[in-house]
């Protein structure tokens, strides 16, 4: 049977580990976690820190300003999953939901393949789906692309900012002054890696880690687990969402990316440049790769006075950012992670625990 | 750069809270009007109005026409009126099939009906295709006012919160409706409340304030009750009724139900030591079955709406910040 809250927390209380600094690396997580109150039930010692998890809020913002750039272009319909719609580029206020208002033609997707309707409903038009998130929507977009490809829909394309876990975690404790002693990994993601694709963690790092499922027990247990690897000094993987992910994942899915993606250098937002962290379209679909299709520049470095890089890699909470709350709030956030339904700014600014 | 209306402002949120106190009550100031209650309190007549914009016009458990009839209704029922005439204005997009605005009527003579009001003045335009979204419909509405003195001022520490069903079904149908993505049982629970505002009100309880926690949700609803005031709220997540499809559909769509839109519920602040009394008087009636405590007002928390979690953790419950939008994963 398993343990009940109180059990987990009182057990959570008692373990000996001093300062303990977990990092969760799902927005979903994230949101939980605050949506539960379970910062508010933790002891001191025990604190949980958001990572780039949120795939959204890594996304930097002269990306954003090129899609606001192209969102505007005549002749396309711009598809996106909903968490885009209110980010803003380098200025703030300037979203997709603002370009909306002023005549452009976007539109709010829950799977790639709605993308592929829009087009096959508009065929003189040009159709391009943002390819946004982690190895958990990769193979949607994937699906979406090798399904535009057999059909030979020629209006159709995909811009992919998709972006892969591994490099980031390992650039992020690469990072100076890094301070975390277990992650609390993303379940949705591990669904297709497995444990396999966090084993790094402890073999190179000598890092504990916990797959974790999303309902508040979950978070709980993962957390204890945590604390009983770090207590015991012997890190490994443990896989606590069993009901989901398989030890080796979804290989199925994975080939998928493989088929249509290849690994590139990718930028993130706090993070910067990393190798091979991002999926770009390989060149066989090229005639699919928004990127090609359309002549996207994406300038320099943005100058933001965000600090939602700081924020996603555990070096700041969101309070201790001077726009929280004040400058930057849901309603006219300045960064991603405000307004991303799994951003941790938003994810503390609304369920702020007492 | 310019400021422009982007659709947050129409969300029932924060943001529509701030264009109407900032660019729209300072215009047209008058006492009347500046209370910002669900309906216009004038000597013992209540005035309210309100128009439906709803995509799409069909959905389950309901039309834009009945909508409009129960929406304005409630307006003034919540306010302590009985409904008694309404005005309707279609603005109707060229190419709309006949039968579909039949069919709408006919629902709305239904509503009517049922609620026991008459509308007896109206008006219609057609806009040419593109420059409108099928049917826009405007309800205004006159009651007479049988239950005055119903504020959120009178509310006091200690009060029970009570709301008179599960939470967030009439956005949630819709958004799948919508999408098109799921068939469910799932209605919206879009129905006149005149009868639930009735029997609360002859119950004999001291009723500090009735609302209808349309869009923005009961989150919304609840932070209008006590912000800028010395009082808070506090709710008990597990007393809350969601129905299970509600539950899975909004964690499907990345909605929340305590933020989705309620077309045939009311939340009752009343004195404690009433709660049960009027807690019996929503239960006898149809859609007030499934009414529950949900929370208590509390000295200790000024100007909050928090929320006690199922865990046992404390979170601030906010107002909506813009439209809810669905995410990615």
């Amino acid at each position: 049977m398993k343990p009940s809250a109180e059990q987990l927390l009182s057990e959570i209380r008692s373990l000996p580990v001093g300062q303990a600094r977990l990092m969760e690396v799902c927005g979903t997580h994230t949101m939980a976690i605050a949506e539960a109150g379970i910062r508010s039930l933790l002891p001191e010692n025990v604190r949980l820190l958001s990572g780039p998890g949120c795939p959204v809020c890594v996304t930097p913002a002269e990306l954003i300003d090129a899609v606001l750039a192209l969102a505007m272009e005549k002749n396309v319909i711009l598809a996106s999953y909903g968490d885009m719609i209110r980010v803003p580029g380098s200025t703030p206020g300037d979203s997709l939901q603002r370009r909306r208002a002023l005549g452009a033609d976007v539109r709010v997707c829950y799977s790639p393949m709605d993308a592929l309707d829009i087009a096959r409903a508009n065929p003189a038009k040009e159709v391009v789906f943002l390819g946004v998130g982690f190895e958990t929507t990769a193979p949607g977009t994937a699906a979406a692309v090798l399904s535009a490809a057999a059909r030979g829909l020629k209006n159709f394309s995909v811009w992919s900012m998709l972006k892969t876990v591994e490099p980031a975690l390992r650039a992020l404790m690469g990072m100076e002054g890094f301070n975390v002693q277990g992650f609390l990994c993303p379940g949705h993601v591990a669904t297709i890696l497995g444990e396999e694709g966090f084993r790094f963690l402890p073999e190179e790092y000598g890092m504990p880690a916990v797959i974790g499922g999303f309902e508040p027990e979950d978070i709980l247990l993962a957390v204890c687990k945590l604390l009983r690897q770090i207590a015991g000094g012997a890190p490994k993987v443990e896989n606590e969402y069993i009901r989901a992910v398989r030890p080796e994942g979804n290989p199925l899915a994975r080939a998928a990316i493989a088929r249509c993606f290849a690994p590139r250098t990718d930028l993130w937002r706090g993070l910067g440049e990393i190798p091979q962290s991002g999926l770009g379209l390989r060149e066989e679909y090229a005639a699919f790769d928004a990127e090609k299709k359309f002549s996207v520049t994406v300038s320099g470095p943005a100058q933001t006075p965000c600090r939602c890089g700081e924020v996603i890699t555990g070096r700041m909470d969101p309070p201790g950012c001077p726009l929280f709350g004040r400058r930057c709030t849901p309603e006219d956030p300045v960064g991603p992670c405000m307004v991303s339904s799994e951003g941790a700014c938003a994810a503390w600014y609304k369920y702020q625990t007492l | 750069m310019e400021e422009i209306i982007t659709l947050d402002y129409g969300s029932g949120g924060k943001k529509t809270a701030r264009l109407i106190e900032q660019r729209i009550v300072p215009a047209l100031s008058n006492p009347a009007l500046n209370a910002l209650t669900d309906g216009a309190i004038l000597g013992d007549l209540v005035f309210s109005t309100d128009s439906f914009v709803v995509d799409p016009i069909f959905f389950p458990g309901g039309d834009i026409g009945k909508l409009a009839v129960c929406g304005t209704v409630n307006d003034l029922a919540v306010c302590g009126a009985v409904p008694q005439y309404l005005s309707c204005a279609l603005i109707i997009e060229e190419g709309l099939p006949m039968a579909e605005l039949t069919r709408v009527i006919a629902s709305m003579k239904a509503a009517c009906e049922m609620a026991g009001v008459q509308i007896v003045t109206g008006d219609t335009k057609v806009v040419e295709r593109g420059r409108g979204d099928k049917l826009y419909i405007n309800t205004a509405g006159i009651g007479k006012l049988k239950y005055p003195g119903l504020s959120p001022q009178t509310i006091r520490a200690g009060d029970a919160v009570l709301c008179s069903g599960t939470v967030g079904d009439h956005g949630t149908a819709v958004m799948l409706a919508r999408s098109g993505m799921m068939q469910t049982e799932l209605q919206s629970d879009c129905a006149p409340l005149h009868r639930l505002c009735e029997a609360i009100l002859n119950a004999g309880a001291r009723v500090r304030v009735l609302r209808d926690p349309t869009r923005g949700g009961v989150a919304t609803t609840l932070n209008e009750f006590v912000e800028g005031t010395a009082l808070g709220i506090e709710l008990d997540e597990g007393a809350i009724p969601v129905r299970p499809a509600v539950k899975a559909a909004c964690a499907m769509l990345g909605l929340e139900p305590l933020y989705c839109a309620n077309e045939g519920k009311l939340l009752a602040v009343v004195a404690p030591e009433d709660a049960e009394r009027v807690l019996a008087a929503m239960r006898a009636l149809p859609g007030g079955e499934n009414a529950a405590q949900i929370g208590v007002v509390t000295a200790d928390a000024p100007g909050r709406v928090l929320m006690k979690t199922a865990l046992g953790g404390r979170r601030v419950l906010q107002k909506l910040a813009g439209a809810q939008l669905p995410r990615i994963c």
